[in-house]
């Protein structure tokens, strides 16, 4: 555990070193802010008595965009850059696994991203001391932020092992996140027999629940299955070294 | 003990290295030499363990570098040769994530030794992007020391050098051979005869010698040459020269106002330098320069090279 600890420690560092973080920090919250804001004046404007459907819903659905929008620029570096600065080979010279030097960039990456996640609860904390709500469904919905995270970092490292280019990581983590949103966009497109398969596999629709204060077993399940099978794929992606060369 | 045994490494078709077998003891510095792409690399990445052989058997210490891997890799340090930096870092910072990742036994006072082998002192504290060149090579270097590893495998540590920082690299190489084990690539042979008890040649992906610089010279070198100088017709004296018992040929090189200088080979092993000398003194001419010509082990290499190439 002493590893993934040492590389996460020093991934965390690189981060706080560099504007990127800082930007899509600052980014973050200006987003989730005026979502919060917006969501809010309209709940009041339309008079509504319900706030996990009528607020939280809102404000999850939209900060899932955020996230969307985040977290494939704050993973794209985390092997990208390695491999380009050549730091990776050494990093294989070095008496620890693959899977703890991924375990350790998976770690850093979410760290950053439940830091911006939880200081978005500033809003909801002050609405409580103005009027106070059953906190229950609002827990649920940043649980799911969390889980969404999971399932978004894991995707992003996995794209990040793949390339040297940065900006090419990026790219793929928006095409295959993208990709598995708009799949169950149209489901007139799809046609009826697929439609209902293609819909379980669809990564936003297992969002929705939370976003409505309902943590479903099968959500949580399926998100971490997602984020498992992209920890895997960056694994393997890592291993290919051994008939790719470096 | 850094050991190969029959290693090959094929990517794809291509194969990389093919049978490679080589043996460095502790307190031994062998030269790795070839030229580009001749596999050098390929080798000492195995032999870090980078990736796994193909074929056959790489041995850190006499831990398995595939079945082993962590504890081969405790032993020892891998210098690549593109000095592999995390630029926003310090030096220190660098030295102290690197040495707690080799498991050293005391991290902090490993890091001040190898800070002070590689001469990174003044620098200790400073951002590595905002150092020059040969410093990232150095820091490459204390990287590999880092935690003081029995095996060290360095890929032309001293690539990007300047003249004097060339030669205190050297120094140090030779001197961390007196207890190390130590691989070090280079494909400057002047370099390598300085600094290495032995040398394997690598040409295509295959050994095609081992043995000790001087003897490689000696094998490679079939005759030594001597340059002669002196006040006398050109035409006389080459014949002169030429009558000193041992001389193969003489070569009229140049001839001026009187002067005139000629290249004399010399049979292997034959020092012919005072008979030469006392020929020209006994002659009544002047004797103005004798001067034994270097034969490049370069110009050896590409010989020898070249020899494999024809077979």
């Amino acid at each position: 555990m002493r590893k993934p600890l040492l590389i996460c420690r020093r991934e965390l560092r690189a981060m706080c070193g560099g504007p990127l973080a800082y930007v899509l920090g600052a980014i973050f919250l200006l987003l989730t802010g005026y979502f919060f804001y917006s969501d809010l004046a309209l709940f009041v404007l339309v008079g509504g008595a319900n706030p996990t459907r009528g607020l939280w819903r809102f404000v999850f659905l939209d900060y899932r965009l955020v996230a969307l929008l985040v977290v494939p620029l704050l993973t794209m570096r985390l092997f990208a850059e390695e491999r380009k600065l050549g730091t990776l080979e050494l990093l294989w010279t070095y008496p620890v696994r693959d899977r703890d030097v991924l375990a350790g960039k998976f770690l850093a990456a979410l760290v950053v991203y439940l830091a911006m996640v939880a200081s978005t609860a500033v809003g909801p904390c002050i609405l409580y001391l103005l009027h106070p709500f059953a906190a229950g469904p609002l827990l649920a919905g940043y649980f799911g932020m969390a889980l969404l995270g999971v399932a978004f970092v894991a995707c992003g490292i996995a794209a990040s092992t793949v390339t040297e280019n940065q900006v090419v990581s990026a790219m793929l983590t928006y095409g295959v996140l993208v990709f598995s949103w708009f799949a169950t966009w149209n489901e007139a497109a799809i046609g009826e027999r697929i439609a209902p398969f293609l819909l379980q596999l669809s990564l936003f629709d297992h969002f929705y629940g939370f976003a409505q204060g309902v943590i479903d077993s099968r959500d949580v399940v399926y998100l971490l299955a997602f984020a498992a099978l992209f920890l895997f794929l960056a694994l393997r992606a890592l291993g290919a070294r051994a008939w790719q060369g470096v | 003990m850094i050991e190969a045994r029959h290693l090959t490494k094929r990517f794809g078709g291509r194969t990389a290295i093919e049978d490679v077998s080589l043996r460095v003891a502790p307190g031994e510095v062998v030269g790795f030499l070839g030229p580009n792409g001749a596999g050098k690399t390929t080798t000492i990445r195995i032999l870090a363990g980078v990736f796994p052989p193909s074929e056959g058997q790489g041995l850190v210490d006499g831990h398995d570098v595939v079945h082993a891997p962590l504890e081969a890799r405790r032993r020892l340090g891998y210098a690549p040769e593109r000095p592999a930096l995390y630029q926003e870092m310090t030096v220190i910072g660098l030295l102290e994530f690197a040495a707690a990742m080799k498991d050293a036994a005391r991290p902090r006072a490993a890091v001040g030794v190898a800070i002070e082998q590689a001469g990174l002192a003044e620098v200790r504290s400073r951002q590595i992007g905002t150092l020059s060149k040969g410093f990232r090579q150095r820091i490459g270097l204390a990287l590999a020391l880092v935690g003081d590893p029995p095996v060290l495998l360095l890929d032309e540590p001293t690539a990007g050098l300047d003249p004097e920082q060339n030669a205190e690299t050297r120094r140090l190489i030779r001197q961390l051979g007196t207890a190390h084990a130590v691989l070090v690539s280079s494909h400057a042979l002047a370099e390598v005869e300085a600094m290495c008890d032995r040398v394997v040649i690598l040409h295509r992906g295959r050994v095609l010698s081992a043995e000790p610089p001087a003897r490689l010279a000696a094998r490679l070198r079939p005759s030594s040459r001597v340059d002669v100088e002196a006040a006398a017709p050109a035409e006389a004296l080459a014949t002169a020269l030429a009558a000193v018992p041992g001389v193969r040929r003489v070569d009229l090189i140049s001839q001026s106002n009187g002067h005139a200088r000629c290249r004399v080979e010399v049979e292997p092993g034959h020092d012919a330098r005072a008979a030469l000398a006392a020929r020209v003194t006994a002659s009544g001419w002047g004797l103005l320069t004798l001067a034994p010509v270097e034969t490049s082990l370069e110009e050896s290499f590409l010989a020898l090279v070249g020899a494999e190439d024809d077979r």
